[in-house]
């Protein structure tokens, strides 16, 4: 296993530069956007010499590099630093944004982490087996109509817009037959029932959004495998297709279907974004609008750091369980 | 109507609602209890009950129509009306105000509410660094004095009859004195509904205030509950599907589609929110009161209100002063499309064509770039050429507005004429968009905030009116309607506020559950 370890721990690191590259790609990129925080938060009022003033106060006179590096300082020491807005509303009082009470960028993820990692779960405890299901269900009769329509249904899924998606579900889910609310504003004290009732339909859309991809990989790596000798000599001892299938079959498939369903449970986290905002839901996608709308670079910087690492660590397990299910890549010789 | 009997009149005045809109008592008392819900656009991460910062609706409803009080309040009639004053008096000058407040008033907390904490809830205006948009309104207060516990003395460096109408304004919340840090944390104020949990940018539940100084006439629901819903369309869904009882700015878009739910109303008034087009009368060709006068008959105010606003709105008459205002002049001489007249100007300024830019972004208001391309059209038979220039969205305030000759612009309109003269069209002042300057307009701004009379305020305030109107540097083509949707269950007395949307921002406190 001692092989295994090492290749954690390089990816581990490797994983660390792909943060730091990513990291100065953020802040570029944030920076390159017209306006600033300054701006965005005085609206009309942005008269020269407020602009000037909330740029001092909050350092964002200073160059793009110090910021930078002072950013990355505290970010390699585990603080993100305090939102901006925070940081603003502080000086109201005098007070500077040290403070203990104040609400840092760290506070004001975890609640809305949390919650996506709810919904995500949500969709990926209905997609993952459904896709897989289908996946199977299609192999074993592909080329026959079930097949063709659930290829043409799932496709069709992945080829619309989220938002799109979103909508047609509010209309015949919520608003047609009210099955579900179409207002997913779940909050911390809600009895576990209602939250899933509320989380229900953005986690629909992103089942809709995810289970294309995982099924027809599934399909395509059993269909290859159906050529096989040893399929052939399952075949042969008088298997039902079904035991073929899932016993000799699927277990040699399981990489590509473990990358792929990886690949897919990292979109569940990164690509909330517009199911979020059209389902009012108040997970990290919405937060991630709301500070982009003003801005607020710390909390964007945050975000997207936290979804490059989701990747990045999924894609890590994804690596990691194919070689821990092939032999071969177990035991190289 | 011969054969009219008491019970007939009832019915035909409930059906066409005419009862209640003269204010005759035809609604059950009002009912109390249940939740009330709400879809509230306009929140941020960043909000708190920090009184100062608030700018959008989210927090404007929560903490101003709900948490916090003001010392007074404008009724939703329009009239002023005391809140945590009582009473007030004014020396001759309009300079030295005192005020009787409300005794036996109580925070959340449990702390009695005095003249102490008045002072230091104005004085948060003015601390040193502290950003407040009411800063010019406190600022003018040069001392403040407690004669007693529950009476409060202010000196103004000049006379302003308008002073209490000010301190209506929605920054100025009292705050408990002492504690004002944690009142801001956790939402600690005098009003109808205490803080049971607060989510910045999301969500929002108060609890009614057991025994509340407003008694029963106000604050019927037993709990309130206000959703942020800044995307639209899932704020007309919540609606739709009720998930929420009323939500805020209706999508004037879609707004056939919640016609068509029974139940669901469309309520709207027109405020003093009004578009502008200010011109910089210090540059060429806007320096010339004919060219002014010419763009100012070029444009089609009807068909902007018509295909901007979809009907929701109201012509403007180039001057910021709009229904929700004491003095609002609405008979005096309306400028309107007239090409004849549009060209008559230009000869007078000498010019058989003019060639203009006009720069514009949908920050300005949304819808601005069509409008401008509306004008652009309009202005064409008249032989001005409009030049229609996009401008970036961000950076619009600060680096349009203000800088180029001619742009595209908003204002939420202020509560008095004073107010909103002497932010945007006073002499010298910094958002005078338009650098207009007028010796008589000047006179008649200082005189009018320190006259008491009622009828000569009016008279002086139709005539500032009619000057802006006439030769002043903005073209001001409509008041936007503030558009809100309730479903059918709620009730409300047939009087709406319109100095802010959702009633005045008020619904909160005075609807209820039919």
């Amino acid at each position: 296993m001692s092989g295994l370890l090492r290749i954690i721990v390089q990816r581990l690191l490797l994983g660390l530069v792909t943060l730091f590259v990513v990291s100065i790609i953020i802040f570029v990129a944030v920076n390159a956007l017209p306006g600033d925080f300054a701006e965005a938060i005085l609206g009309q009022g942005a008269t020269e010499e407020a602009v000037t003033a909330i740029r001092e106060q909050l350092g964002l006179n200073q160059n793009a590099f110090t910021r930078y590096a002072t950013w990355l300082g505290g970010a390699v020491r585990g603080d993100l630093g305090v939102p901006l807005s925070q940081a603003l509303f502080a000086g109201n009082f005098g007070t500077t944004a040290t403070g203990t009470d104040v609400i840092t960028v760290v506070d004001q993820i975890i609640p809305r982490l949390k919650n996506t990692l709810f919904l995500a779960g949500v969709s990926a405890a209905i997609a993952v087996p459904l896709a897989v299901t289908l996946g199977v269900l299609t192999a074993l009769y592909r080329n026959s109509a079930f097949d063709k329509a659930m290829n043409v249904s799932t496709l069709s899924a992945i080829s619309s817009p989220e938002f799109f998606i979103a909508y047609i579900l509010i209309l015949f889910l919520a608003v047609l037959n009210p099955v579900f609310p179409s207002l997913s504003n779940i909050f911390p004290g809600m009895e576990f029932s209602e939250r899933l009732n509320r989380t229900m339909l953005p986690a629909l859309t992103l089942t809709l959004a995810v289970t294309a991809q995982m099924m027809r990989m599934t399909r395509a790596a059993i269909i290859n495998l159906l050529a096989s000798p040893y399929i052939e000599m399952a075949r042969l001892k008088g298997l039902s297709p079904m035991r073929v299938i899932v016993k000799h079959a699927l277990p040699n498939a399981l990489a590509p279907i473990i990358t792929v369903i990886a690949l897919n449970l990292a979109f569940l986290v990164t690509g909330v974004v517009v199911v979020e905002v059209v389902f009012v839901y108040p997970g990290i996608g919405q937060l991630f609008v709301d500070s982009v709308k003003i801005r607020d670079i710390p909390v964007v910087q945050a975000c997207c750091l936290i979804f490059a690492a989701v990747y990045i660590l999924l894609n890590l397990t994804a690596d990691i369980l194919s070689i821990i299910s092939n032999p071969r890549l177990r035991h190289p010789k | 109507m011969s054969q009219l009997t008491r019970r007939g009149l009832l019915k035909a005045g409930v059906a066409a609602g005419v009862l209640s809109a003269t204010g005759m008592p035809l609604m059950a008392a009002p009912k109390k209890g249940g939740r009330l819900r709400l879809g509230i656009a306009g929140a941020n991460t960043s909000d708190s009950w920090d009184g100062r910062t608030h700018s959008d609706s989210f927090m404007i409803m929560c903490a101003h129509g709900a948490v916090f009080d003001c010392l007074t309040e404008v009724g939703a009639d329009g009239q002023l009306k005391g809140e945590l004053a009582e009473s007030w008096e004014a020396s001759a000058d309009a300079k030295t105000w005192t005020f009787k407040l409300r005794q036996g008033v109580t925070f959340h907390s449990g702390k009695p509410f005095g003249a102490d904490d008045v002072i230091a809830s104005l004085e948060m205006h003015t601390a040193e660094g502290a950003k407040s948009a009411a800063k010019p309104i406190v600022s003018a207060i040069s001392e403040m004095k407690k004669v007693s516990d529950h009476e409060i003395q202010m000196t103004l460096e000049a006379g302003n009859a308008d002073f209490p109408f000010l301190l209506s304004d929605y920054h100025i919340l009292m705050f408990p004195a002492g504690e004002i840090d944690e009142a801001i944390a956790a939402g600690n104020g005098t009003g109808l509904y205490s803080v049971e949990s607060f989510d910045p940018g999301v969500r929002f539940v108060g609890k009614r205030v057991a025994s509340h100084y407003k008694g029963d006439d106000a604050g019927h629901f037993d709990e309130i509950e206000v959703i942020a819903i800044n995307d639209s369309s899932a704020r007309m869904n919540a609606l739709m599907t009720g998930q929420v009882d009323a939500v805020n700015r209706v999508d004037v878009k879609t707004e056939a589609l919640l016609k068509a739910n029974p139940n669901v109303n469309i309520f709207e008034v027109t405020g003093n929110q009004h578009y502008t087009l200010p011109m910089l009368t210090g540059t060429a060709p806007f320096n010339d009161l004919n060219v002014r006068k010419a763009l100012k008959h070029a444009i089609n105010r009807q068909e902007m209100v018509d295909k901007i606003l979809q009907g929701h709105g109201k012509v403007a008459n180039d001057h910021p002063i709009g229904p929700a205002n004491q003095y609002f002049a609405e008979d005096i001489e309306q400028n309107d499309f007239d090409l004849d007249k549009a060209k008559f100007y230009l000869k007078e300024a000498g010019l058989t064509e003019l060639n203009v830019d006009l720069s514009a972004a949908n920050a300005a208001f949304s819808g601005a770039i069509d409008a401008a391309q509306l004008y652009q059209a309009s202005a064409k038979g008249a032989g001005i050429n409009i030049n229609v220039v996009q401008e970036p969205d961000d950076g619009y305030w600060s680096n349009v507005w203000l800088k180029k000759p001619w742009c595209a612009c908003y204002w939420s309109g202020r509560a008095t004429e004073d107010w909103m003269f002497s932010t945007a069209y006073e002499t010298g002042v910094p958002w005078n968009d338009t650098g207009w300057e007028n010796a008589r307009f000047q006179e008649l701004l200082l005189t009018a905030r320190a006259e008491l009379d009622s009828a000569k305020r009016k008279e002086m305030y139709t005539e500032m009116q009619m000057l802006c109107s006439a030769e002043g540097g903005t073209v001001v083509p409509m008041y936007a309607n503030y558009v809100d949707a309730h479903s059918t269950k709620l009730a409300n007395t047939g009087t709406i506020g319109n100095v802010f949307q959702m009633d005045s921002s008020r619904l909160m406190e005075r609807w209820w559950f039919a």
